[in-house]
């Protein structure tokens, strides 16, 4: 178990709601971004003098090019309905990570400077003057927010955390008061091509290590192909899943699901990154920026498609924005959406009856299923509302004989965040990470007790990340987080190509030749 | 005596300017603010029809918030519900002649009356009784919730207790739509009832009470989810691809 500073909460059957503890997180605070962080993003590098005039104005310019921070702003009654919501709030007791609280912490601002009541009578309706005190608990709470949207399920007007939680960012982007895990990120896309900085000889190196370890595996050539023009599929897939463990698998198991599929894909180095962290400070201009590079990359290498690997924001993104930010799309094959996601790509074939699946491979694991809580709730798969729950889930049921759903409460649009997610997936806010998990962990833990459950696939490259991490603190195991194309990687029978054949010809079976022409029959 | 009506007369022209006035302003930003992303909460309904049907559900039935809490649920669509009636029932001061549906609701509008002060009393003390909804809670809140149920108890006060002259406030109402100023009757309990319906109707388009327009402008339930099948962009975004 990883050592903390921190008290790690117990894990409990349910859920409890706990009682509130006023300050309890006011500490949890991310780094602060640089100027070297902040200017290629077009920020300013450090605090401004005018800070809040410019952040009042900023406020202004954002209430007027954004109807859901207007309205959220006005509509809320403070029912109380998202109070016990948040994963934030559950796993710490802060009452500032209720949604309601954490929004009242913009409310306050802008009541006083944007609405008649709080000008004429602030003490009444709680407003308050933009001070550096308030502008420290913005930094802080605003960065306990994974931007899940949980309590905007529960919301009778449907305010939106998240949306307000980017707009917070943004104004303190737009002062000089940057997060820098985000902002270093963005950066390194701008130079690099994604998130970790890989360049691409790495990359190809990485992928041709794949290639060798599948061939060794299975006896199969299956391709990893980067930067091949003229390929049919673009797949654009979170960078985490070139090297990290368990992503990794599931990058493998996207070239198993193409090979079978039989057609051409590529990876691009220059849009090597799904993940688009302009969402998680609120930048359209950032999120815009990004989303553009999958553009250039689909023009230069003339695909027709395009194919998002596994991970949450960045589906939210492509799903939900990139028609928007990047498009028109009118040079892709317009039979099928752009993009689509590579569980409705593997689902579609599996459907058809297109793979060959042995289900015993994932015999070894009893498995349950995290929801992405931007999969869950800021997108879709397939043509049906809710196909984001039943694709993901039908593809396990497809590989596996042993799957169990975790409490109702805790899945599908009212799945649990991670902890790690909305640009929080940052060590310096570990004891947030672990706390916020808790209610994730409970769940998990409960199906392994009741059902003997073993392993929670998931499709997010953060949550993975996160899990992976944040389990051992509860007395879990890392190993327990899988892919989901992990486990379409290990039930899927390959199909023999034309190239295996032709390494047989070089290093023939010196015992029976014959069996390698039997095999190249079958195939 | 004439002062009090000519009073009452103009409270009631002007809180009536400020409802009207101060609500339309507002549903005018709301609708002039651009949505520029597609962000419903999922799973959303791909069709104009599915989310006019959402949306109905949201109004009538409350349908997130009875998922979110039941006891809020429970107090507050008594609430919500009561006021709806009692508004209908209240139709025949200002209608002439009255409708014939409004005449059937009567009876329903007094137990309508009693459900919206339960209600309230209901979502009061669960700003005492509990601790999250105590923290959040600010004097404002505390305001309107004694000012509804203050309307509501003198309401049902004058109905059972200490009875009005309802011809006579008939009159005073039908008398304003034409600036022809009829006398009022000088009765403690509905002078006060009525101060307190036209401070409702001011504070109106100033308060939390705009959730009421706001729901309808609210993106994550209004929008219908196709943003793969239709490009979604902003007046203020489309700048942008021109540069």
């Amino acid at each position: 178990m990883a050592k903390a500073t921190f008290e790690v909460p117990e894990l409990t059957q349910y859920t409890e709601v706990p009682p509130i503890t006023p300050g309890a997180m006011a500490h949890s605070a991310p780094f602060k971004s640089r100027e070297e962080f902040q200017t290629p993003l077009g920020f300013p590098g450090e605090l401004v003098e005018d800070w809040q005039a410019r952040a009042i104005d900023k406020m202004g310019e954002l209430l007027g090019k954004y109807r859901s921070l207007r309205v959220y702003m006005d509509a809320c009654v403070k029912c109380g309905s998202c109070t016990d919501k948040c994963h934030y709030f559950l796993g710490t007791g802060d009452p500032k990570n209720m949604p309601v609280a954490r929004q009242d912490l913009m409310r306050k601002v802008y009541r006083r400077y944007f609405t008649l009541s709080g000008k004429l009578f602030p003490k009444l309706v709680g407003a308050e003057d933009f001070t550096e005190e308030v502008l420290n608990d913005w930094y802080s709470y605003f960065h306990q927010c994974s931007q899940c949207r949980r309590c905007s399920v529960f919301c009778p007007y449907g305010i939106d955390t998240a949306e307000i939680s980017m707009a917070a960012r943004e104004i303190m982007d737009s002062i000089g008061v940057g997060q820098k895990y985000c902002n270093e990120i963005i950066g390194k896309v701008y130079k690099i091509g994604n998130n970790l900085g890989l360049p691409g000889p790495a990359l190809e190196d990485t992928l041709e290590g794949l290639e060798e370890d599948v061939y060794d595996d299975t006896g199969v050539r299956v391709k990893y192909p980067i930067d091949q023009v003229g390929a049919e599929i673009l797949l654009v897939t979170p960078s985490a899943d070139f090297f990290a463990e368990p992503h990794v698998d599931g990058l493998i198991g996207y070239g198993k699901v193409f090979h079978e599929a039989g057609v051409s894909w590529t990876l691009s180095s220059y849009a090597s990154e799904a993940a688009n962290f302009g969402m998680f400070i609120g930048s359209y201009d950032n999120m815009r920026r990004l989303a553009q590079r999958i553009r250039e990359a689909a023009i230069e290498l003339k695909v027709k498609r395009i194919v998002f690997g596994e991970c949450g924001h960045a589906w939210r993104v492509a799903y939900s924005f990139l028609n928007t930010l990047a498009g028109p799309w009118d040079f892709l094959d317009p039979r099928y959406p752009v993009p689509q996601h590579i569980c409705e790509f593997t689902y579609e074939l599996i459907q058809q009856g297109k793979l060959n699946l042995d289900k015993s491979e994932n015999d070894d694991k009893v498995l349950t299923y995290h929801d992405s809580c931007n999969v869950a709730r800021a997108s879709r798969m397939g043509n049906t509302p809710g196909g984001q729950f039943e694709i993901p889930r039908a593809i396990i049921r497809a590989t596996c004989n042993n799957f169990y759903d975790m409490d109702e409460d805790t899945i599908r649009d009212r799945t649990f965040c991670c902890g790690g997610g909305g640009g929080l997936l940052t060590d310096d806010l570990m004891e947030l990470r672990v706390k916020g998990a808790k209610p994730r962990v409970d769940a998990l833990n409960n199906v392994m007790q009741e059902k003997g459950v073993t392993h929670m696939a998931t499709i997010c490259a953060i949550c993975k990340s996160q899990f992976t991490k944040v389990l051992p603190y509860y007395g879990l195991d890392m190993d327990q987080i899988v892919s989901l194309h992990q486990l379409v990687s290990n039930a899927i029978v390959l199909t023999p190509g034309p190239d295996d054949e032709d390494e047989d010809d070089d290093e023939p079976d010196p015992d029976d030749p014959n069996d390698e022409e039997e095999t190249d029959e079958a195939a | 005596m004439a002062f009090l009506t000519n009073f009452y007369a103009f409270l009631f022209y002007f809180a009536a300017f400020v409802l009207v006035a101060g609500l339309a302003r507002k549903i005018i930003q709301y609708a002039r603010t651009p949505a520029p992303l597609k962000i419903p909460t999922t799973p959303a309904p791909t069709t104009g029809r599915g989310v006019v049907l959402r949306m109905m559900r949201e109004v009538v039935l409350f349908e997130s918030l009875f998922r979110g809490n039941k006891w809020t649920w429970v107090f507050g669509w008594m609430f919500h519900f009561g006021l709806l009636l009692v508004t209908l029932r209240h139709l025949r001061y200002f209608i002439e002649p009255v409708w014939f549906p409004i005449q059937l609701v009567q009876p329903f509008g007094i137990y309508g009356g009693i459900a919206m002060i339960l209600g309230l009393a209901g979502l009061w003390a669960r700003r005492f009784l509990v601790d999250r909804v105590k923290y959040i809670t600010s004097t404002s809140d505390h305001l309107i919730l004694g000012l509804l149920i203050a309307i509501g108890c003198t309401g049902l006060l004058m109905k059972f207790v200490f009875h009005v002259d309802v011809v006579e406030i008939k009159h005073f109402f039908q008398g304003l739509y034409s600036y022809d100023i009829q006398p009022l009757p000088a009765d403690p309990l509905l002078l006060l009832h009525l101060f307190l319906v036209a401070l409702l109707m001011i504070i109106f388009p100033y308060s939390k009470l705009l959730h009421m327009p706001g729901l309808f402008f609210s993106p994550t339930r209004n929008q219908v989810d196709n943003p793969r099948e239709r490009r979604h962009i902003a007046p203020w975004a489309r700048k942008l691809e021109q540069s």
